[in-house]
């Protein structure tokens, strides 16, 4: 079947994370995505952990194997004069550039938006960046932690008496990458209309300062009523019961109860007797001490004696918004995903056979589908110069040269 | 102004909470006709508000702080559900209309208002679709050029298909909230984010605009199935591969991060200002050693590498917090970036309003909102070099577009608008009994 994106072609200029994330979605949707690595060493991804086996080897990066399926990989000395000669033949070609570099650097290679709108009229180039590419932070550096410090909602991440936290691993830079993948497609329209080229300033702290886990509505909240966020205290600001994070018989699961869902909860617990405590199933009762007293006689009993399983089965059934607390091995593990064909065995040939993630979404008509595993580094150089016109003698002069 | 790129794209969204509203606003950002279709005879808990009808002695009540979810002022005395700041943050750029899909006469208007639509989101669990019979087979008879894309939280298949879950419930599943927490602490004590609702609300977002650019070039529509939760997965993708790879179950680091060290979030003099530091190089160290006046304990054989530091952090970080607790949380972000390391404070809402950057790249934009007044609220997630573009609309009320949408679009005579009014289709309020 044909894919959403199978006649764009875009030239990937990344690494790291958010870039090569941006480029995998659309790779992954059928683009061809030509990833372009430095001659030495490649990717810094590549050295990246987690590695089959612990064994730190290039190809075995289970970061980098994630994040570069679908694409094909050249390598290229865009710092040397025969490199950049070579990176204008392959952008002539492509729709689509993504880089992210540090702002700076693509003019600094003689690389500007304006330059290779030059040579490609209607050229998409897409630059991510941790501040942007103007203003006073513009060359500041960055790392996860402190995009989400910054952009994020950080500040009220955490409990109140500790230290605020981050979000696990990299998800911060895997939502930049997101962002740029729709910033991307929307300047790929604007192309389209206007018949010109056009360039993409994606700023990871912006993009984290207008996003919808808190930030904005806490911008807002601000705005309105002149309050600043905070990390919760229980006993300041009860949330209702039952609400949160709970530990029953094997583990922890967690629900969304409070006032409003007090009859599902009810059912959940199979204690219809309980519907129309006025402690229980109203704003006002649940807000005193006594009541969240009387409740947690019931509940603790009740939670101590179920697995996740039986709770979950028990308040999905009632209709709670409720789930238990995995490890990614339950997730690997969990039925519905498997049911749904969410996982995808991925043969590479220095990796091996390996479990991925697979589809973000599922669409009927052009399906996700990875074409191939992720490049060993400069695998495609001899598919894609030959595309150019370029001889085996020249690539091995190229080779000699350092070039690519 | 140059023509959004967007534009002459209608999106019929029924979206609720925050992951589809915030799909959607990214394409009415970018010119699409969102038209939001909600109903005055229901009330979805969050999406508006609390409750249909909140009761302003809580809403009042100093002791708690607002968060996410509060009244503009405070006041409720009005037509709470369009001063509701966690519908707020989304609904700038949109249209709004109502209409009761539990009335045969509702899902007949709602069939004409898709029939001359390009896109529909929904994001309930799939029964609700189901009983309203407002499935993919049934709305492609009426519009076969429709995109339709179903966010649920799992999807519309598997054993967990009909299972009701927010982004916090589906980051349970997922593994995000296990990998997350305080490293000396159950899981009890892990506070809510809501990185699913941002992650499936971009997600939805390409994948509108992928099957529109294929309809584009092809002329064919399309349904998306999107569980949430798979959209948010690849977000975890090296703790997902290291079981796959390696049997091994990761584990919360906090703020940590492998091969790096310092990398922490340090407090600083001002209650609750924090101070956030990355340091991977040996270069980076020696800056952060200059910006703290080369202090002795530094010197130390136990730091003198990246590896002895990364072993040596507890101790690595008590040091560091002792420096920070005499600066400013924005004094040591220039501080330290001007030695080349990377750092930066952590933002609150008074910072980030005066935060220098943001203001010289304009991010931030003042809007008037007919019940709310006029605010300064966060703008547009990125810049595109040849679409000027800003927020247009305010966040829109329930019911705002009513005349618009029944009497211009749908082609409703004035009498049949009152009657529709009289039958609970359009109107501007909740209805009294509604909670």
């Amino acid at each position: 079947m044909e894919q959403a994106l199978s006649d764009i072609k875009v030239l990937d200029l990344t690494h790291y994370i958010a870039g090569p994330y941006c480029t995998k979605l659309l790779a992954d949707y059928g683009a061809d995505v030509i990833k372009v690595e430095k001659p030495d060493g490649g990717d810094p991804a590549r050295k990246m952990g987690p590695f089959l086996g612990d064994d730190p080897h290039p190809d075995k990066s289970g970061l980098f194997l994630h994040l570069n399926t679908s694409k094909r990989g050249i390598t290229l000395n865009l710092k040397s004069q025969d490199g950049q000669e070579i990176f204008r033949w392959l952008v002539k070609d492509v729709d689509i550039l993504v880089e992210n570099f540090s702002p700076g650097v693509m003019p600094s290679l003689g690389m500007a938006f304006e330059e290779l709108e030059k040579i490609n009229p209607k050229l998409v180039m897409t630059s991510i960046s941790n501040f942007g590419q103007t203003g006073p932070y513009r060359d500041f550096k960055a790392s996860e932690l402190i995009m989400y410090g910054m952009g994020g909602a950080m500040n009220e991440t955490g409990m109140f008496d500790r230290y605020p936290l981050k979000k696990a691993g990299n998800v911060i830079q895997y939502q930049v990458g997101t962002m740029s993948a729709v910033a991307t497609m929307v300047a790929l329209f604007a192309s389209e209309v206007q018949g010109v080229g056009q360039h993409i300033d994606m700023s990871m702290f912006e993009s984290q300062m207008g996003t919808i886990d808190r930030r904005m509505s806490q911008l807002i909240t601000y705005q309105y009523n002149n309050e600043t966020s905070y990390r919760p205290d229980p006993e300041l600001d009860p949330p209702g019961f039952p609400y949160g994070i709970y530990a029953c018989k094997d583990g922890f699961f967690q629900l969304t109860g409070g006032f409003v869902f007090w009859d599902r909860i009810c059912q959940m617990m199979d204690r219809p007797d309980l519907l129309d405590d006025l402690g229980f199933c109203t704003q006002e009762g649940q807000r005193e001490p006594e009541n969240l007293e009387r409740f947690s006689v019931i509940w603790y009993p009740w939670i101590s004696e179920r697995t996740k399983l039986e709770i979950i089965t028990a308040g999905q059934a009632a209709g709670v918004l409720c789930g238990p607390i995995n490890t990614p091995g339950d997730l690997v593990n969990d039925p519905h995903w498997k049911a749904r064909g969410f996982w995808e065995e991925i043969e590479h040939p220095v990796a091996g056979k390996l479990t991925y993630p697979g589809a973000p979404f599922k669409m009927d008509e052009t399906p996700w589908r990875v074409s191939r595993p992720a490049p060993r580094l400069g695998e495609h150089n001899a598919e894609v110069y030959g595309e150019l016109g370029y001889s085996e003698e020249d690539l091995t002069r190229l080779k000699e040269q350092g070039v690519i | 102004m140059a023509k959004l790129p967007l534009e002459g794209i209608r999106v019929v969204d029924i979206t609720v909470i925050y992951a589809g509203p915030f799909a959607t606003m990214n394409l009415a950002d970018w010119g699409a006709e969102v038209i939001r279709v909600e109903s005055i005879k229901h009330f979805q808990v969050l999406t508006r508000g609390g409750t249909a009808h909140p009761n302003q002695a809580i809403v009042s009540d100093p002791i708690r702080t607002g968060g996410i979810a509060t009244y503009c002022g405070r006041d409720v005395s009005f037509r709470p559900w369009n001063r509701w700041t966690l519908f707020n943050a989304h609904a700038r750029n949109k249209l709004g209309c109502t209409m009761d899909l539990t009335q045969p006469k509702g899902i007949e208007m709602f069939k004409k208002l898709i029939s001359i639509s390009d896109v529909f989101l929904e994001s309930n669990a799939p029964h609700v679709k189901e009983n309203l019979g407002l499935t993919y087979d049934v709305l492609k008879e009426i519009n076969p050029k429709l995109i339709m894309l179903s966010m649920p939280g799992f999807g519309g298949t598997g054993p967990y298909k009909y299972y009701r879950a927010l982004g916090v419930h589906q980051e349970g599943f997922i593994g995000h909230t296990a990998l997350r927490g305080y490293p000396d602490s159950d899981p009890s004590t892990t506070s809510t984010v809501y990185h699913a609702d941002e992650a499936a609300g971009a997600t939805a977002a390409l994948a509108v605009l992928m099957a529109l650019y294929y309809r584009n070039r092809t002329g064919k529509g399309q349904h998306i199935d999107m569980a949430q939760a798979e959209a948010t997965m690849p977000h975890l993708g090296e703790a997902i591969m290291d079981y796959t790879m390696n049997n091994r179950v990761q584990e919360s680091m906090a703020n940590r991060m492998p091969g790096a060290a310092p990398c922490g979030c340090y407090r600083c003099p001002r209650e609750d200002r924090w101070v956030n530091i990355t340091v991977t190089t040996d270069e980076e160290w020696q800056g952060l050693c200059r910006a703290m006046g080369d202090p002795e304990w530094a010197r130390d054989e136990k730091f003198a590498s990246r590896l002895s530091r990364e072993n040596n952090q507890d101790e690595l970080d008590r040091h560091i917090e002792e420096w920070t607790m005499k600066h400013n949380h924005y004094d040591l972000m220039y501080l330290l970036q001007n030695e080349g390391v990377p750092a930066g404070p952590i933002i609150f809402e008074d910072d980030a309003y005066t935060d220098p950057h943001l203001k010289e790249r304009g991010f931030f934009q003042e809007l008037t909102h007919e019940e709310c007044g006029t605010h300064i609220y966060p703008g547009l997630s990125f810049k595109i070099s040849r679409v000027p573009n800003s927020i247009r609309r305010p966040p829109v009320r329930l019911g705002e577009h009513n005349e618009y949408v029944y009497k211009e679009l749908l082609g409703v005579s004035d009498e049949e608008y009152r009657q529709l009014e009289e039958e609970g289709h359009i109107g501007m309020d909740f209805l009294p009994e509604v909670r």
